[in-house]
Order: C-alpha cells, then sequence, then structure tokens
C-alpha cells in the first residue's frame, strides 16, 4: 500500500525518529526525560493527558529521603532498613540500597530547580513523620507534595528541548531483531497515528488502580506500561501486592476511595472504632513491636516531641493498617457507612488548615465534613501496585534489550508492601537512572526501524472497535472488572475466589476482543476506554495468578487459607509472569543474594543503625 | 437512565451568560435523603465551536458531582462523549468546564448546590479554540509557560553549598507557596476579559501566568528580574482588577490581591514613579560613567533577560544575572 492510499483510508501514520521515547510524563517519566536530554540524546516525551496532569499531582504526604534536617539520628542506612522491613524482606535488596542512598540529592535537587518545601525552623527543608520510617524523613509540601514535583520537572522539562506529545497514548511496542525499536500511539484530539522509532524506550506509566471499584488512582492507571512490556516479552514480577491505602474516603459514593494522606496521622490523627476505642495499639505486630509506644500517653509523647517515646500505632505500614481497620469492620465495631474513624480535630484548626489544607477542603466540598471540628470516616483504597514490570537495579533496563521502566510500573524496591513517601523519590532516583541509562544505550546501539508489516497490524487491532457494527460496551465491561477484582482479588484471597476470578477473567478477556465504540477517531472516550481495557486485563490476570501461586501472606498479600508469613521457600522468592506460547506463565525467581554489609544493617537493632556515619 | 431526551440548537459559545460570581445559580445545600431521584442535564455536543444542546436525564445519587453525571451519560448511552478527566478529585484540573454558566472543576461541583428548577448546562471553556463536545483546545498557555524564564537561583552562600540546599524562612515563601497551589486548571484564564471577549492572547499573558511570574518574582532566592517581561511581553497593564479570577479559583488563591497588583506595583515603581526613575536614571549614567560602557537602551534586567531566553530557546539553561537593587515595598 502506498502511504496515499494508507492515508486515505485511514491507516496512515506519521513516522518520528528520537534516540530516546519516554512513556507516561508522571514524575518518572519526566525526570527520566529530563536526565536523557540532558546526556545529549533527541528526547520525545509521550503522555496520554496534558503535561503536569498526572497521577504525580495526587501524591500527597511527602517524600522519604534520609536529609537529616529534622533528627540528625536519620542515615540512608536507616532508610535501607526502614525500606526492607516494610516491604518484608521480598524487595530487591539493591534497588533499596540504591533509592536510600541517592533520595537526599534527588530532592535537594529539585529545590535547586525551584521547588519550594515546607521549611524546618532553622530554614532547610522541613521532613515529616509517616507509617515505617523510623524517623522524620519526608520533604513535603502541605499535602500537595506531588503537585509541586511534578510542576518543578514539568517547569524544568519545557526548557530541555524535550519534544512532548501531549494526549498521545501508546498501544504497542515494538521489537526487531530481539532489541527495542520503537511504538506506535494515537493522538486523542484527531485520532491519527504516530510512529515513534527509537533504540531506547523509557515506559514510566504508573500503575493498574482502574483495575478495582474502589481506588485512589486517576483513569490513566490502565496498567498500560505492565500490559506493552509483557506483550514485548518482558517480565511482570510481584503482581500479587497490591496496596490498599488505610485510609480513603467512604462517603459520599461519588468520591469513595479518595485519598486520606498518611500524612494526617502523621500530624497526629487518631483512629477509633464505634465504639471510641483507639484499637490500633491492639494490631502491633511482633516485627514492630519495640519500636511501636503501647500506651496512648507514650504516643503523646512523641507526638510532642519526646525522643524517647516510641511511634504511635497509627504509624505502622499500611498493610497493617489497613488489615486492622478490615478487622474492626468485620467483627462488628465500624461505622454505619462500613469503615471507621480519623480523628484530628483535637488539634488546633489554624494548624490543620496549615498542614492540611487540600483534605480540608475535600471533606469540606464534597462531604460537607470539618475535619477540624469532627471526624473523617475512612475505610481502605487500593492505592498503590508494588508488582509490576521486572527490572535491572542498576540501569532499569527490563530483558528486553532498549526497554527501560521507571516509577510504579516498575517493580523491586518496594517488595511486598511500599512505605508511604518511597513512591515520590523512587520515581526521581529510578527515573533519573532510566533516562541516564536510555541515553547511554541509544549513543551505543543504533536503532532498526520496526517490521511495517507488525505497525500495520497493530494499527489495524487498534481502529478494530471502531469499525465493528455491533459489540459490547467498553465501559460496561470495565465496569464487570472492576467488580470482580474488588470482590475476589481484594485485601483478603483464597484459593476459591482467586480461581473463580481467573476464570472470569478469562471470559472478559474473549468479549473484550469484540467490544465496539460507535463515533469517529475524534476524542472519542469510548474507543479509549476499549483500548485501555486490554491493558487492564493483562494486569488483572497477572494480579490474579500471582496471587493464586503464591501460598502464604506477606505485606499487601493476605491468603486467607494461608494465614502464616513463610520462612522458607516463600521469604526467598518472586512470583514472575512472562508471555509464553499458550498464555501466561509463572515463575518463581530467587531474590538476589544480600550483600554482607545490607544483611548486617537488616538485622541490626534500630539505634545501632542510627549511630552509623551517613555515607553514601 | 440517562437516555438523552431532546436536543436543543445552539450555536457555540452557548447562550446561558457568564456569571463569574462564585455563587450565582446555586441553592443552598439540600439535608441528607431529600434529593430528586433524576437530574436533567443539557451537554454541548459539537466540534469544533459547531453543536448543539442534548438534553440527558441522570439518576442522582447523594453526594454525585457533575462529573459523575458526564461520566454515567457516557458509560450508558453517548461512549463517544468527549471530557476531559484525570483524578477526580480537584488535584489535576483537567476537568474545566462551564457549569451553569460559570467555570468550574466538573469534579468538584455537587449536583446538589445547583438550581433544582432548570436543567444543568454543561459547555466546554470559552476562551480556547474547542475540540469536541465539552473538550476545549488549552495548547496555548503551553506555549506561554515556555516563554517564561525558569527559575534562576543566586549562587549558594557557604552553608547552603555545604549541604546542597536553600535556606529560606517559612514565612518568606508562604506567599509564593500559594502561588503554587495552582492546578493549571485555566479557569482563571477562561473568565479573564483580556483573554475571554478582548481575545488578546498576543499580548497578555493571563492571571496564571502571573502568579507563575509573582512567584518566581517573590522566591527568595531567584536572582532573574521579573518586572520587565511582567510588564512587556505578559502586558500586565491590560489587566483592570475585576477580580473574576480569583472568584473561580478552585484552590481559594487570592490571584488579585497576593499576585497580580503587587506585580503591577512592581511596574509602576519600575516604569512611573518619577523619583525612582529618576534615581534610576542617575545610577545607570553613574555607572556607565565609572564602567565605561555606552548601553542606553536597556537596563541590566533586560539583557539577561534575552540571554536566558535564547538560552531556553537553545535547549538550556542555568544562566545567571543579577536582580537590580532591592527596592521598597509600595505603599498601598
Amino acid at each position: 500500500m502506498t502511504a496515499g492510499a494508507a492515508a486515505r483510508d485511514g491507516r496512515g501514520y506519521a513516522t518520528r525518529a528520537f534516540d530516546v521515547v519516554v512513556v507516561g510524563a508522571g514524575g518518572a517519566g519526566l525526570r527520566a526525560a529530563i536526565e536523557s536530554s540532558a546526556r545529549g540524546a533527541r528526547t520525545a516525551l509521550v503522555c496520554k493527558s496534558l503535561l503536569g496532569k498526572a497521577h504525580t499531582v495526587m501524591a500527597e504526604g511527602g517524600a522519604a529521603a534520609a536529609l537529616r534536617n529534622v533528627d540528625a539520628r536519620d542515615n540512608p542506612k536507616v532508610h535501607f532498613r526502614d525500606t526492607m522491613r516494610g516491604g518484608k524482606f521480598l524487595n530487591h535488596w539493591r534497588m533499596a540500597w540504591i533509592h536510600a542512598h541517592e533520595a537526599p540529592e534527588r530532592i535537594r535537587e529539585l529545590e535547586r530547580w525551584g521547588a519550594v518545601f515546607d521549611r524546618s525552623k532553622d530554614g532547610w527543608i522541613n521532613q515529616r513523620n509517616f507509617g515505617g520510617h523510623a524517623y522524620p524523613r519526608l520533604a513535603h509540601v502541605g499535602d500537595r507534595t506531588g503537585l509541586e514535583i511534578i510542576r518543578t520537572l514539568q517547569d524544568k522539562g519545557v526548557h530541555s528541548g524535550i519534544d512532548v506529545f501531549m494526549e498521545h497514548t501508546v498501544v504497542k511496542l515494538f521489537v526487531r531483531d530481539g532489541r527495542i525499536a520503537g511504538c506506535l500511539a494515537y493522538e486523542r484530539e484527531t485520532g491519527r497515528f504516530v510512529l515513534f522509532c527509537a533504540p531506547a524506550v523509557v515506559l514510566a506509566t504508573g500503575g493498574v488502580g482502574k483495575c478495582y471499584a474502589i481506588n485512589s488512582n486517576s483513569w490513566e492507571y490502565t496498567g498500560d506500561g505492565q500490559a506493552l512490556a509483557y506483550e514485548a516479552g518482558a517480565e511482570l514480577q510481584d503482581m500479587e501486592f497490591v496496596q490498599f491505602h488505610p485510609t480513603g474516603m467512604i462517603w459520599p459514593k461519588s468520591v469513595r476511595g479518595i485519598l486520606v494522606t498518611e500524612g494526617v496521622r502523621g500530624e497526629g490523627g487518631i483512629l477509633r472504632n464505634a465504639t471510641g476505642e483507639r484499637f490500633m495499639f491492639r494490631y502491633i505486630s511482633e516485627l514492630f513491636r519495640k519500636e511501636t509506644a503501647d500506651t496512648e500517653e507514650e504516643a503523646k509523647r512523641w507526638l510532642e516531641g519526646d525522643r524517647d517515646a516510641r511511634r504511635p500505632p497509627e504509624l505502622l505500614t499500611r498493610d497493617e493498617v489497613a488489615r486492622a481497620i478490615r478487622a474492626e469492620v468485620k467483627a462488628g465495631r465500624g461505622s454505619p457507612r462500613g469503615g471507621v474513624y480519623l480523628d484530628i480535630s483535637w488539634r488546633d484548626p489554624d494548624y490543620v488548615k496549615r498542614k492540611l489544607p487540600s483534605m480540608y477542603h475535600q471533606f469540606k466540598e464534597l462531604a460537607g465534613v470539618d475535619i477540624t471540628g469532627e471526624p473523617m470516616e475512612i475505610g481502605p483504597t487500593m492505592h498503590y501496585h508494588m508488582g509490576g514490570i521486572r527490572v535491572d537495579a542498576e540501569t532499569a533496563m527490563t530483558r528486553v534489550p532498549g526497554l527501560f521502566a521507571a516509577g510504579e510500573c516498575a517493580a523491586g524496591l518496594h517488595g511486598a508492601n511500599r512505605l508511604g513517601g518511597n513512591s515520590l523519590s523512587d520515581l526521581l532516583v529510578f527515573g533519573k537512572r532510566a533516562g541516564e541509562h536510555a541515553a547511554a544505550f541509544a549513543k551505543r546501539n543504533a536503532g532498526a526501524a520496526p517490521d511495517p508489516a507488525e505497525v500495520a497490524s497493530a494499527l489495524g487491532a487498534a481502529v478494530a472497535p471502531l469499525e465493528r457494527d455491533a459489540g459490547e460496551n467498553p465501559f460496561a465491561l470495565q465496569e464487570e472488572l472492576q467488580g470482580l477484582m474488588q470482590d475476589l482479588v481484594g485485601m483478603i484471597r483464597t484459593r476459591e475466589e482467586l480461581e473463580t476470578a481467573i476464570a472470569r477473567i478469562e471470559a472478559l478477556k474473549r468479549r473484550a476482543a469484540n467490544v465496539r465504540a460507535p463515533g469517529n477517531r475524534q476524542y472519542n472516550g469510548g474507543w479509549h476506554a476499549a483500548l485501555d481495557l486490554s491493558h487492564l486485563l493483562v494486569c488483572a490476570e497477572a494480579i490474579a495468578r500471582s496471587a493464586l501461586t503464591r501460598e502464604e501472606s506477606r505485606g499487601a498479600h493476605t491468603r486467607d487459607d494461608f494465614p502464616h508469613t513463610d520462612k522458607g521457600r516463600w521469604a526467598a522468592v518472586n512470583v514472575v509472569c512472562r508471555r509464553g506460547a499458550k498464555g501466561m506463565e509463572i515463575e518463581l525467581a530467587p531474590l538476589p543474594e544480600w550483600a554482607p554489609e545490607a544483611r548486617e544493617i537488616i538485622e541490626a537493632p534500630l539505634e545501632k543503625v542510627a549511630s552509623l556515619e551517613a555515607t553514601p | 437512565m440517562s437516555g438523552r431526551v431532546s436536543e436543543v440548537r445552539a450555536t457555540h459559545p452557548p447562550e446561558a451568560p457568564l456569571r463569574p460570581t462564585g455563587d450565582s445559580g446555586m441553592a443552598p445545600r439540600k439535608p441528607e435523603k431529600d434529593i430528586p431521584r433524576t437530574v436533567r442535564f443539557r451537554i454541548f455536543r459539537g466540534s469544533r465551536g459547531a453543536g448543539l444542546y442534548s438534553e440527558y436525564e441522570v439518576e442522582n445519587e447523594e453526594g454525585m458531582v457533575v462529573l459523575d453525571a458526564v461520566h454515567q451519560i457516557q458509560a450508558r448511552s453517548e461512549p463517544d462523549l468527549a471530557v476531559r478527566w484525570n483524578c477526580k478529585a480537584g488535584k489535576c484540573g483537567s476537568c474545566s468546564a462551564e457549569v451553569n454558566g460559570v467555570p468550574k472543576l466538573m469534579c468538584m461541583t455537587r449536583i446538589d448546590t445547583l438550581d433544582p428548577t432548570r436543567p444543568v448546562s454543561v459547555a466546554p471553556i470559552k476562551a480556547f479554540p474547542h475540540v469536541k463536545d465539552l473538550v476545549a483546545d488549552v495548547a496555548w498557555n503551553y506555549e506561554v509557560n515556555k516563554r517564561i524564564p525558569p527559575f534562576t537561583p543566586a549562587p549558594m552562600t557557604k552553608a547552603e553549598a555545604a549541604r546542597g540546599e536553600f535556606r529560606m524562612a517559612q514565612q518568606d515563601v508562604d506567599r509564593l507557596q500559594e502561588f503554587r497551589k495552582c492546578i493549571e486548571c485555566f479557569l482563571c484564564q477562561d473568565v479573564c476579559h483580556v483573554l475571554r471577549d478582548a481575545q488578546k492572547k498576543h499580548e497578555f499573558f493571563g492571571p496564571r501566568f502571573f502568579i507563575r511570574l509573582a512567584g518566581l518574582d517573590m522566591h527568595p532566592k531567584d536572582d532573574l528580574d521579573r518586572v520587565p517581561m511582567t510588564k512587556h511581553a505578559a502586558g500586565v497593564e491590560l489587566c483592570n482588577i475585576t477580580k473574576c479570577c480569583t472568584e473561580v479559583c478552585p484552590e481559594h488563591i487570592k490571584i488579585t490581591d497576593n499576585g497580580i497588583i503587587p506585580m503591577k506595583e512592581r511596574v509602576v515603581d519600575r516604569y512611573y514613579d518619577p523619583i525612582l526613575v529618576g534615581w534610576r536614571i542617575v545610577s545607570e549614567t553613574l555607572t556607565r560613567w565609572f564602567s565605561g560602557r555606552d548601553d542606553e537602551k536597556r537596563g541590566p534586567g533586560e539583557e539577561a533577560l534575552e540571554r536566558i531566553l535564547e538560552r531556553a530557546e537553545a535547549g538550556t539553561n542555568g544562566a545567571q544575572a543579577p536582580k537590580p537593587p532591592a527596592r521598597p515595598p509600595a505603599a498601598k
């Protein structure tokens, strides 16, 4: 077919060549593109939405980095130890090590690029307490830290010589001669296709929140990167670990799932059940008993700054708090709407408004609740995916040469449970590394153009929903998927439910192959939903199959039929999914061996690690 | 439910009058439980400015927001309905529209705050070119942002360099943190008369970018003179302080009082205050005299600005330019 004929029948596409193509413009994507461009690579940034709207804006609490501005006992080794313990030791230790040591410089660099973090009494970057972090560690801006980070990167990025393709959605990655060759995207406004040719592609597409009915994620979170990488031959890892944030809004239904920042608890928010009991004292696990207050009096002293007091149990890791809330509700001690109460109203109203302004407005405007005077009603909400694309710890490259992944769509750093605040620093640290190594890879390897036949076939598949005369409604199918994931692959799982879920996902996959999107290609929501659906289904299947495989309870993965955390086999493996000839294949991959120095720190008591010098 | 009930012919922009005041068209919040079972919506459908209002009946639930209704219509009967949205939590600023003629975020507008006696009209923001249905092309704003030179820090003190971060007091950053709450919903740009009615996009940056400039100007460590750009390229003098931008800001930023007026005052001090202007001519002449330079046309700030702009366009930055000596704050 000639180019002219292709254009006439709607099968044409523009072709653009770059050294590095970054997919996704959240924190990780922007940071990768800035780095890649700074290293001389011609860089394209392709993003589903307008610049600066990515899900990173919704991060509230802060970015964890051992700056030691507020508490000098902190250092990167303590941060490393906290991250490993929070992840229930399933983290890739080397990623956790790199993350803890590079995060401080990544945060300070943002300040030099114009970010304005809240200040400490001495005028340095202030840091706040968060669950699982031994010392105040989160650089923050009130409760809108993600917005500050994305705006800083955006304003830096637009002066960095990056070509930005806003509202372009990638539908396919191409591999040629065993290496990445490029990707195909459509432009939202016109429905026209663009083929990006590049020897290096960085995926920074975020998570999979839209798999679940109750979630705190924006619409973009449809697992695009994970599914694209899987289809291109990369592996997915730790997919069973889905983080349910303990505190999401539960009422009105319209706002169900919207995040209530952990910063509320960091600032002294107390969890109570319907009887008024502060129940978290009953849920302190053995792993954290030594470091957690066991009386209200001690918890109060800690909040007042007493360094000898231990942390309140509300600041245990997210998996533990979410499970405790679920248990309280199950035991009949929940609020009338099926949650528990989070109370910050005992603090000075002006302080609450200053430190938690968007929480104040969110409840005031959407629920008619004044959080300075009454408690919030909250419950768990699907928030983050620890699992994702399996990458090399140093370079962020997948097993497909030239294909990189960073941020939430990559796996490894967080293990079985992510600590709050570690995501924003994750995307800065590994976004930068992915950009750096992608640029270096592109310099070493000339690109091969994608096979035109493959491009034509991908384009044909993408426009197929528009051309069908009959077919199911993609929105209805997505809702069905969200419902089944919420009910059967939620916080607490069993073999029977997971097997049912997999069978139903298989059936949905068949039906999704025949969805119909009426209308033309111009900004057509139904068409976009139809294309997102296939990505969601790959991720949903990987989550369910991995959850069925891991026969233990660890971190965010709780099996009712295997309630204990295994010390043997399951403590030493990651569950890995890859595309095989007959569908999804599961493999158990041994964890990388801990370096002796890392092992020593993980196993040492907190006080000993805190006394170590902060040497990178 | 949520089927199309009728179509009403209309041209773009629709006939609903613009009412920027925050509470116009609103009813007091209804008590729990007592809510209508269905609500009528009139949604602008069409492409590139031409189109019509279609009327839909939407199943109502307590606490529902306008974006929920639009989604319900899209999922149940109009799958190709174009709407831009992301977070549905008031944090990304994507779902800007005109609800009953008032610029608002659809995700933060509860249906029970709207007049129950008439259908809810939803139209795209109108200061920018229409794309399709509820989507407008806001690309112009991104082009303006590129023209603003990035944060240009002063050299660090010794103590700062040792740590790699700036030392700034919280009270000195409070006022710029207010501007940095901006979620770029562009509702202020939509409602601004200079952009919306006079269409002076070629000579006026709009409220969003005045607070961007103000945030840089008031940054204790930014070392670039932002006043010339505020006067010339950004055209701050065209603003006649109607405060419509402040009224529609979903982040409650006091755009006019805290951002635009102080920047106007700086422009006045620099270019129109006879004593300050006289002093500057004397001091610049003396400086030239003693330094042997002969550059009569431009002040140091403007030269630096051009250098920065050149580098920004060339894809590099980090240029350093000194700010002129601090000026006393103008009396109100």
